[in-house]
């Protein structure tokens, strides 16, 4: 931090905290009262554990099928059923919440970081930077999040790396838009001129000053965006270009099934399905609850 | 006016150029040599070469570009890989079946948002609102495949009243066509009726809240008058906006409608090209929903300047 006393700025970080720390307990409080919140992230939690420790309580591998035992229905040995291959379609369902919980969220975290970035030179400095990022997030608007991703994945060929750039990507952007107009606005306050009448350079100015003050659309957006990041996720894979099989994945799993729908094999399409929707819209009760809480 | 849309028309094609150039990087740049990607890793050097110089691929990226750029704006969407025939027929028969779907859709979701977000500010705060609220952001948040799939099981397999994928056998009557496109239509019904409710539950409230509406009442109007005359006609306008702005997406969504229902739609096409790498069929496909919507929020633009004066004078100034 060039040209800032260490106690000066230490002091003014000191108070900085003690408020945030306050701020942040009382919307604590206020989401634990919202039923909304209370739903989604008790199911979210489901899942979460799910992914973390599934290995310990499915029921059968959920790799290996018996394949003696093909396309049974639901039954007592077997809840869900058994797929194609003769695999356990519980065991399935509750393994297939690992990648998708691990890339999604990767993924969102590297928009919302390289967007913030974006948005904040953006909001900052204006001028040129703004208008080529503006008239480039405009140009990758016109399209569903989707279908870029969708086109980008099939370029590069599909694996969980690709699907975490591209994604990143394409949030970054719309990230950064979000950020720019929260920015346009604090950088007007009087805090923002102190600190350059200070001496603090842009990095600083940016990062250290304005940054904890935009946080909250910030936080916003991330899980906002996770939630579209799972839909992106799931539905990539569903088309054969997110996560691969054999891997247990719900959108694959389902790519693989749903033509047997007319046969009357329900159940192992049927359960990944309810899986994806019940994961998705908890996130999104989660998101829309923070985001009342933090945007009054 | 003039000035307006002409000022319009200058971003959105900016903006269109910005789009092909995104979608010409994916499409011929990432993907390495077509030539290989069509002979596939056993062929021999000369053939891919030979290949390679035949499709063009070989001259400068640059000239590459202004090729296939100016042979859309010409109208020769360049030729595809599998079929080695012109792409534009299968483009535009797509498209046409696709705007058929699209417009089912339509037809069943914007009354029905608009009628859930009115209902859901009337009653603002009671359970009803919650409840449409909420199960309309709930609803749009699931993907595509998933509603459809959970729509196959209830109406196709356990209750047997509609048919399982979107194609009608050829020659069938409108009644039936429509019977065959109700259940595809309802995953992209459900996706948008959240955006549309929330906006024109804004835009309700918003008017509720207005002197107007106040000095209507206080006036002694019947509320079915202030609220059909007063309130209405002001909180329908934001609406429009966001019905064409989802135009994209519902373009966008049918990719995996119509792969789902086996729909030969626009998104189907691009799916299909995609697994048989066929780039030039992708790429005249993604540039085609870019320009439909870029299309729709032109007209969506001039309609709410048309219809709402305060904008009409203020961008003439």
């Amino acid at each position: 931090m060039p040209g800032s006393g260490p106690a000066g700025s230490g002091s003014a970080a000191g108070a900085l905290d003690v408020s945030v720390g306050k701020i942040r307990r009382e919307h604590l409080g206020q989401l634990l009262r919202s039923k909304t919140f209370i739903v989604g992230a008790t199911i979210l939690l489901f899942w979460i554990v799910c992914a973390l420790f599934g290995s310990l309580f499915e029921p059968s591998n959920p790799l290996n099928g018996n394949f003696l035992q093909f396309n049974l229905a639901p039954s007592a040995s077997h809840w869900f059923g058994t797929d194609y291959l003769g695999r356990d379609v519980v065991s399935r369902v509750i393994a297939g919440s690992r990648d998708i919980l691990i890339v999604a969220p990767l993924a969102t975290l590297l928009g919302t970081s390289v967007g913030t970035a974006i948005g904040l030179a953006q909001g900052y400095f204006g001028g040129v930077v703004d208008n080529v990022v503006g008239r480039l997030v405009e140009a990758v608007l016109a399209l569903p999040v989707v279908i870029v991703a969708f086109l980008f994945v099939v370029a590069l060929g599909p694996s969980s790396r690709t699907l975490i750039l591209v994604i990143g990507f394409v949030f970054a952007l719309l990230i950064a838009r979000t950020v720019r107009t929260a920015v346009l606005q604090e950088r007007e306050l009087d805090y923002v001129a102190a600190a350059s009448l200070r001496g603090e350079g842009a990095l600083h100015i940016m990062f250290a000053e304005i940054l904890p003050n935009v946080l909250s659309p910030i936080l916003v957006e991330f899980t906002v965006r996770l939630g579209y990041a799972i839909f992106a996720i799931a539905t990539l894979s569903f088309l054969g270009f997110g996560i691969q099989p054999p891997t247990p994945d719900w959108g694959a799993d389902i790519s693989y099934t749903y033509s047997l729908l007319g046969a009357g094999y329900w159940w192992e399409t049927l359960f990944p399905a309810l899986a994806i929707a019940s994961l998705v819209v908890a996130v999104n009760l989660v998101a829309d609850s923070i985001e009342v809480v933090l945007v009054q | 006016m003039a000035r307006f849309l002409l000022k319009r028309l200058g971003l959105a094609l900016l903006t269109l150029v910005i789009l092909s150039l995104i979608i010409f990087f994916a499409g011929r740049v990432l993907p390495g040599d077509p030539g290989r990607a069509i002979l596939g890793p056993f062929a021999a050097e000369s053939a891919v070469k030979a290949l390679d110089k035949s499709l063009g691929v070989d001259r400068p990226l640059i000239s590459q570009y202004w090729g296939w750029v100016s042979g859309f704006v010409r109208g020769n969407f360049g030729l595809s890989y599998q079929f080695q025939s012109p792409v534009r027929p299968f483009v535009f028969t797509a498209l046409g079946h696709s705007l058929k779907l699209a417009a089912v859709a339509f037809v069943i979701v914007v009354p029905l948002g608009i009628f859930g977000g009115v209902v859901a500010a009337l009653n603002f705060g009671k359970w009803i609102d919650r409840v449409i609220s909420v199960s309309g952001l709930s609803f749009s948040t699931v993907p595509e495949f998933v509603s459809g799939v959970v729509l196959i099981v209830i109406f196709a397999i356990w209750l047997k009243v509609l048919p399982v994928t979107a194609t009608w056998p050829p020659g069938s009557p409108v009644f039936t066509q429509l019977k065959y496109l109700i259940l595809p239509a309802i995953p992209l019904v459900l996706i948008l009726f959240g955006y549309i409710a929330r906006m024109a539950r804004a835009g309700t409230l918003e008017a509720l809240d207005s002197d107007y509406v106040r000095t209507a009442t206080l006036k002694g109007l019947p509320r079915r008058v202030v609220i059909f005359r007063h309130v209405l006609r002001n909180s329908l306008l934001p609406t429009i906006t966001v019905v064409a702005t989802q135009t994209g997406y519902l373009i966008g969504g049918l990719v995996v409608v119509e792969t789902l229902f086996n729909y030969q739609g626009i998104g189907r096409l691009i799916f299909t090209a995609a697994k048989d790498k066929d780039f030039p069929m992708l790429e005249a496909g993604i540039l085609t929903i870019g320009v439909v919507y870029l299309v729709a929020t032109i007209i969506a633009d001039v309609l709410y300047t048309l219809l709402n004066p305060r904008v009409r004078l203020e961008s003439s100034e």
